[in-house]
């Protein structure tokens, strides 16, 4: 798993939605542990999407429960754009 | 049959002005018969023919991730808010009966265009999320309900400046009618932007006097030419008496009453004759069982527009009778400037303190009273009343008309 990709989510969480960084660890699910709300999230999609240069279509946003896929995610939409 | 309706009274007040950030402040700031307009500097006001306003007089305390998702008018209403639950003892209150009306008169607009400049600027996916929820007019009641979890309905009335004003009568009204026993009732409004000064100064409602914007505002005077937009927010806790009284809190005041009317005129311009107003205040006094006579202080909706002004006057005597020359009239807004749809919930928190204090705030900048106007406004000093009730006036473009009526 990416430390750079983690650390950039971490930064992200903060600023949309206050979340302490180092409660931002690969098991957490944004919504319940995080309290990330639907509407935060959209916007930490947002901000990953410019952040990692990557896309991520609204419906696979739905798969991302956890940080952990976030991170995931990112890293193989990263490897095949 | 004839029943008495249910008593509500004030139990905590709050605001965040353009005179100071809580009530006392705003409060000393009107004894003190200080300005709260300035000229103002954002970069877009050069392009603009009026270039002062009656900002916030100090920044709002909250943590940055708390305001960004509220737009302005939500971020005051939910600090006034917290200090009027805070100052009504932060009572725990059975949620299903609680209530909140908070109004705005314009809602998000500071939001709505810097959200139309993102569109524009940078593409839909950049278009926040929240923008929605931060442009709705309802956006500041629900910021307000969900902070203090008011289950028995949350109401946003949208009546321009009589706004804040008819969230106060809608509150009274519900619990009149039983449906909840404690409403956090009051207006906000955040609209210093260029686009409403714009349309304000093109509807000639706006003072020109930008080389003097703390003489700008004023209310009832001779040389009156406008108002001056301010911005801010003020929430009152009503409360069932009975309510109160068995928690043991501290009262203000009763809201004894309100009247409600509308003229039926023109979309912005008053009716000269008074007459819609006239029966809001009728309307109030009936609301409250109070003749004219126990009437001894009126706060004004006096913008210092100069249609406007003259018709509260004649609606005045038309509604009180020659009793109107033995009651004590004054105009916030020569003070705080026009807060829009939250210059009634700032009106009606003045005027329990000024009944409760037994004093009323001098209009400022009343050099040479309108030979038309003929009222008793207090101006350059401060002045004593004795006991008795009062009323505050909230007229609105739309033709708007509400009075509330006050009694300690």
């Amino acid at each position: 798993m990416s430390q750079d990709v983690l650390a950039g989510l971490a930064v992200i969480l903060e600023e949309v939605a206050g979340v302490d960084p180092a409660d931002v660890t690969p098991e957490k699910t944004f919504i319940d542990d995080l309290d990330v709300d639907s509407l935060s999230m959209v916007e930490v999609v947002v901000a990953a999407e410019e952040k990692f240069s990557v896309k991520i279509p609204d419906d696979d946003v739905k798969s991302l429960k956890t940080v952990g896929d976030a991170v995931s995610y990112i890293q193989r939409a990263g490897v095949a754009a | 049959m004839t029943t008495t309706p249910r008593q509500v009274v004030v139990t905590g007040l709050g605001a965040t002005t353009p005179l100071g950030g809580d009530v006392a402040s705003t409060w000393e700031g009107l004894l003190a018969g200080r300005s709260g307009a300035r000229r103002l500097t954002e970069e877009w006001i050069e392009q603009l023919p009026v270039q002062i306003g009656a900002p916030l007089a100090t920044e709002l305390p909250l943590a940055r991730v708390e305001a960004r998702t509220l737009d302005r008018s939500q971020q005051m209403a939910l600090v006034a808010a917290r200090e009027a639950w805070a100052d009504a003892g932060s009572p725990e209150v059975d949620q299903e009966r609680l209530a909140a009306c908070v109004a705005s008169g314009i809602g998000g607009v500071i939001t709505l265009l810097t959200q139309h400049d993102v569109l524009r600027e940078k593409g839909a996916r950049r278009v926040s999320p929240h923008v929605v929820p931060m442009l709705m007019p309802n956006g500041p009641a629900s910021t307000v309900g969900l902070e203090f979890k008011a289950k028995a309905g949350v109401h946003a009335p949208v009546s321009a400046c009589a706004s804040g004003s008819e969230a106060i009568a809608l509150g009274l009204d519900i619990i009149r009618a039983g449906r909840a026993d404690v409403v956090i009732a009051g207006g906000t409004e955040a609209a210093i932007a260029a686009l409403p000064i714009a349309g304000f100064a093109q509807m000639q409602a706006l003072s020109r006097r930008n080389d003097s914007p703390e003489s700008a505002s004023r209310p009832f005077d001779k040389a009156r030419d406008g108002f001056v937009l301010g911005e801010g927010a003020a929430i009152l806790v009503l409360e069932a008496a009975e309510h109160a009284a068995a928690r043991g809190a501290r009262v203000y005041g009763a809201l004894a009453g309100a009247g409600i009317s509308s003229d039926a005129y023109h979309v912005a311009a008053p009716d000269p004759t008074g007459a819609g107003a006239a029966r809001a205040v009728r309307a109030a006094l009936r609301s409250a069982s109070l003749e004219p006579t126990d009437i001894v202080h009126i706060n004004a909706h006096a913008t210092s527009t100069p249609a406007g002004d003259l018709a509260e006057a004649v609606a005045l005597r038309t509604a009180l009778g020659d009793h109107i020359d033995a009651v004590a009239v004054t105009s916030t807004k020569s003070m705080t400037g026009h807060l829009l749809g939250a210059a009634g919930a700032l009106e009606a928190v003045v005027s329990i303190l000024a009944l409760r204090e037994r004093i009323v705030p001098a209009t400022r900048n009343l050099d040479a009273l309108d030979d038309e106007i003929a009222l008793d406004v207090v101006s350059i000093d401060n002045r004593k009343i004795g006991t008795g009730a009062a009323l505050s006036n909230s007229f609105g473009f739309g033709g708007h008309d509400v009075c509330l009526a006050f009694t300690v």
